[in-house]
């Protein structure tokens, strides 16, 4: 069996997860191995039973209230648990915070090798994996070890899709041994995001800004556009390295991966580490003023130009269109 | 308090990668080196944290003897010692590193030396493992949180928080502990002229680990490395819609094609 960590929100599986089981069941498809899923928290049931759409048939619910709150090593030491008594050849999850975490707190605690953002997966003896390096702008060919393959999956790398002929997931509980040390690392607040604000992660429209943009104060013509599109702005890291923007609106390697479906880059050079960020867009235009300038090697569209003529124009012709 | 943050020396890859002739490095000839921006933030937290709590700072590398630039440029604004734990420069897979930080770290123990804080960053910038502050964490018995982004350190009790769906985590761990943390913690200092002086003169403490061998009889390490390759490259021609502010209308027509503009 292959087992697939699968985070959830109101009852669905995330996108990411959807991603990663896709990738999950072409693998036990090639093995003709079955597809098992491990959920924690309240609305695992929910969740659960959306799965058989993408052909789980195994379902375990981690059964423990003290796990309702994100406790890593909990977590962690759950899956450990789960592989212990079902025995899986290969242990997968998204490569989020949460997926990379519990896999590697399973991993460790069984003295075994992860590979963190695989893209493709060769099973057989030797395992190969090809993974991501350098956030996606370098890949590596590895050999993955162990009695079990914990391995995660890049995001944005597989499209989710259902499996021809659903299955019934059958659903299990399971109950793990936890100690004290285990469950020192929790959740103990959340703070919500901003009512109303467009996440960046999730924005179907980002304009990002970059060292054209040349100062603090110039961010409210992309603000200005943003909002016309509801979409929120992305900055570029000599953006966040000068104190114009916050971290939090950093697009990149160390910063947020975007997926919108078009990215709008107003003087924003393109140097790896920002492109591996937002090469997930759909559509990307450039707005520049250098044509030679590495992002129009990125980008459908282009504009030649200087952004702080033509952001406030696209926000005029925008509410000119609005209006009539 | 003491402190010890764990740092990686990378190439500093600007514009295209290129790789060695047998595929298993970046061509570096051409490039400088640098820590990943988020152990640039690491290194600036342990420099606050010993500024605002006194005690002593160290770094600590695995790595070649070249890695010595980057442990001065840690000592450059701050940090007190520089630990190298000397390779020969190839490439060393996450639960070896691990295994070897956790060496030192004993090692220090026994010669008297205790840390309440272990700090990395949340991944190292080349090969983007997600897992050595982890297995670090684990065989120490000490809790780890990952993903910092802000931090407060209190009566033996850091407070961390970290990005969670646009809002925040908060988790709360009692000293000792392993923080990873993210770029945006903080924006580091520039190293001053006398700050750089100081560092060049100062010792770095060495010794040799011993690595775990991958494939070998015994618990597994890896992943093992093959070799690297550049992804496709997915570049079309660029379809210049226009210069200046004239491109307006045609932007907002390519806006209403693919379906963003609200109305």
């Amino acid at each position: 069996m292959i087992i697939t960590f699968v985070e959830h929100d109101g009852g669905r599986a995330d996108r990411s997860s959807l991603e990663a089981l896709t990738f999950a069941r072409r693998l036990a498809s090639g093995l003709g191995d079955s597809l098992g899923a491990v959920l924690f928290g309240p609305e695992a049931a929910a969740a659960a039973a959306g799965l058989g759409a993408y052909g789980v048939t195994e379902a375990h619910l981690v059964d423990d209230s003290r796990l309702d709150a994100y406790a890593p090593a909990a977590w962690g030491r759950s899956l450990a648990g789960l592989v212990g008594t079902t025995s899986p050849a290969i242990v997968l999850a998204a490569g989020t915070d949460r997926g990379q975490e519990v896999l590697a707190y399973a991993a460790a605690m069984l003295d075994t090798p992860m590979a963190a953002n695989c893209i493709e997966v060769r099973p057989g003896e030797p395992f190969e994996v090809t993974r991501q390096r350098w956030g996606g702008s370098l890949l590596e060919e590895a050999r993955l070890d162990g009695a079990v393959r914990f391995l995660t999956i890049a995001e944005h790398a597989t499209q989710p899709e259902e499996a021809v002929a659903p299955s019934t997931v059958r659903v299990a509980a399971f109950s793990p041994t936890l100690s004290e040390a285990d469950l020192r690392v929790r959740v103990v607040a959340r703070v919500a995001p901003e009512v109303g604000k467009v996440s960046l992660a999730d924005a179907r429209v980002v304009v990002g800004g970059g060292r054209g943009v040349g100062g603090a104060e110039a961010f409210s013509e992309l603000e200005e556009l943003a909002g016309l599109l509801h979409g929120a702005v992305g900055v570029s890291r000599v953006v966040t390295s000068a104190g114009w923007r916050p971290h939090s609106q950093q697009v990149g390697q160390t910063g947020t991966r975007i997926a919108p479906d078009i990215y709008i880059a107003c003087g924003i050079s393109g140097a790896i580490q920002h492109i591996v960020g937002c090469k997930a867009a759909k559509t990307i235009l450039a707005i520049n003023t250098d044509r030679e300038a590495p992002i129009m090697s990125r980008a459908a569209y282009a504009v030649i130009g200087d952004l702080h003529s033509v952001v406030p124009a696209l926000s005029a012709e925008i509410r000119r269109r609005q209006a009539s | 308090m003491n402190v010890l943050v764990c740092v990686k020396r990378v190439p500093e890859t600007g514009g295209r990668v290129t790789l060695s002739s047998d595929a298993r490095e970046i061509d570096t000839r051409y490039l400088g080196f640098t820590v990943s921006p988020h152990e640039e933030c690491a290194t600036e937290e342990a420099v606050r944290l010993i500024e605002a709590n006194g005690g002593s700072s160290t770094v600590l590398t695995l790595g070649p003897e070249a890695a010595s630039d980057q442990l001065r440029a840690a000592m450059a604004i701050g940090i007190d010692r520089a630990i190298l734990l000397e390779t020969d420069g190839q490439d060393w897979d996450p639960v070896s590193t691990s295994v070897a930080i956790v060496d030192a770290i004993r090692a220090e123990a026994a010669a008297g030396v205790s840390y309440d804080l272990l700090l990395f960053g949340n991944e190292a910038a080349d090969s983007g493992d997600f897992q050595v502050a982890i297995r670090v964490a684990l065989a120490l018995g000490l809790p780890c949180i990952n993903g910092v982004k802000s931090l407060a350190v209190k009566d033996g009790v850091a407070t961390a928080r970290r990005e969670a769906g646009g809002g925040w985590e908060v988790f709360e761990v009692p000293l000792p502990a392993v923080l990873a943390v993210r770029e945006g913690i903080n924006l580091p200092r520039y190293p001053s002229v006398p700050g750089r002086l100081r560092a060049k003169k100062k010792e770095i403490e060495r010794s040799v680990p011993v690595a775990r061998l991958v494939g070998a009889m015994g618990p597994a390490a890896g992943p093992e490395k093959i070799r690297l390759r550049l992804p496709a490259e997915t570049e079309g021609r660029v379809e210049i819609l226009g210069t200046g502010a004239e491109a307006a209308p045609a932007v907002v027509d390519l806006l209403e094609r693919i379906g963003v503009l609200a109305r």
